[in-house]
């Protein structure tokens, strides 16, 4: 099943581009931060900008689209929406982890410490590299 | 107008997640640390399949969503997998 | 029989969005979404308790909001680029929540707002180590998070 975009009508495809465009904007403005910010925590926050509104308006655009050129609701874009949302945290708290046990191995940056188990007074401020 | 209008904006939007896969995959080879790169390849797969949903638009095909549910599944095991091997598989001494 | 209703008819329903409704797809994603709750049930997990479930649509919107804000501020911050320098830094936030679900919707929420990123999660002493983009005032940070999130998932998961 082919839709042209010919069949849908001049407002609904103004919508489209205007949620496309925010979508590719922002996964576009996530990844110049990507590039540019200097530290791995800093550079973490880059891509959240991609995998929340930016995922979210081409997810948007594209049900408009299907659905009004369809002329039936076509949601199943949502999947791909709740699938992102759900699994973002878990790569970034996985790969942030690593990266703080990299980091306090190595002892380099200004890393907080573990705090130790047995000790909860222990001097945060000691982690100097 | 309203094919004119949609034909644009999609390729405006290709044009502009090649740029971000391009930046993601820069990172990828330029590091520093391997952190980096995991989560270049984190944002290049993500980009990957919001490029395979503006192609579904821009051709109205469904079938391209399907490939970008496998695209974004399939990203997603090999980012924790990864991330479980920094934070394991590997001896720091 | 149905160990798991909602978590069967979210698969029946997710089922029938994948393939169109026909009364085939439904019969077949039925027995597909009964055959995965036992599956869930064999794995044993907590069950969720869900006190005022009635406020979740509440926290949700709440949530979008503060996700298209944040979105906003940190597309700024990084288009200024580093003339106007930020200060970013590592936050101890103390929580109250344990129950392990409402942690997770937690974690979702503070990762998925662009400009504060969940580290690690000690449960021993109870606190969260949080990276944040901006930090303007620390203190003023936590006591945002604790009112607007917190506050909501411990009444919904009491």
């Amino acid at each position: 099943m082919i839709y042209t975009a010919a069949d849908v009508p001049v407002p609904v495809a103004i919508a489209v581009a205007f949620f496309l465009l925010v979508g590719a904007a922002l996964a576009l403005i996530g990844a110049i931060g990507f590039l540019r910010l200097p530290t791995f925590y800093e550079r973490l926050h880059a891509p959240t900008l991609g995998t929340s509104w930016g995922i979210g308006g081409v997810m948007l655009g594209s049900m408009i689209f299907f659905s009004v050129s369809a002329s039936r609701p076509v949601v199943h874009e949502i999947l791909i929406g709740l699938f992102v949302t759900v699994t973002t945290p878990i790569t970034l708290v996985l790969l942030s982890r690593a990266a703080l046990h990299r980091d306090r191995a190595e002892a380099n940056g200004n890393v907080p410490e573990k705090r130790a188990v047995t000790e909860p007074e222990v001097d945060v401020e000691k982690s100097e590299g | 107008m309203s094919a004119i209008i949609i034909f644009t904006a999609v390729a405006v939007a290709q044009l502009m997640l090649a740029a971000a896969m391009a930046i993601a995959s820069l990172r990828i080879f330029r590091g520093p640390r391997a952190q980096d790169r995991i989560l270049g390849l984190d944002t290049l797969y993500i980009n990957a399949m919001l490029m395979l949903v503006t192609f579904g638009i821009g051709t109205g095909r469904i079938v391209y969503f399907e490939a970008a549910l496998v695209i974004g599944m399939l990203g997603f095991v090999a980012t924790v997998a990864l991330a479980k091997f920094l934070m394991r598989g590997e001896v720091i001494e | 029989m149905f160990p798991y209703p909602i978590l069967t008819t979210f698969l029946v329903l997710m089922w029938l969005l994948l393939n169109g409704f026909t009364l085939g797809h439904l019969l077949l994603g039925i027995i597909v979404a009964v055959i995965a709750s036992w599956a869930m049930a064999s794995l044993r997990p907590e069950k969720p308790k869900l006190k005022k479930w009635y406020l979740l649509p509440k926290l949700l919107f709440i949530v979008l909001y503060d996700i298209v804000r944040s979105n906003i501020a940190v597309a700024l911050l990084i288009l200024r680029g580093r003339k106007q320098g930020h200060t970013t830094g590592f936050i101890n936030l103390p929580l109250e929540l344990e129950d392990s679900m409402a942690l997770a919707i937690l974690s979702i929420i503070i990762t998925s707002t662009p400009g504060s990123a969940w580290l690690e999660y000690d449960s021993h002493d109870k606190s969260v180590l949080l990276h944040v983009l901006d930090v303007i005032d620390e203190n003023q940070w936590i006591e945002t998070v604790k009112e607007r999130y917190e506050k909501l998932l411990l009444e919904i998961f009491a």
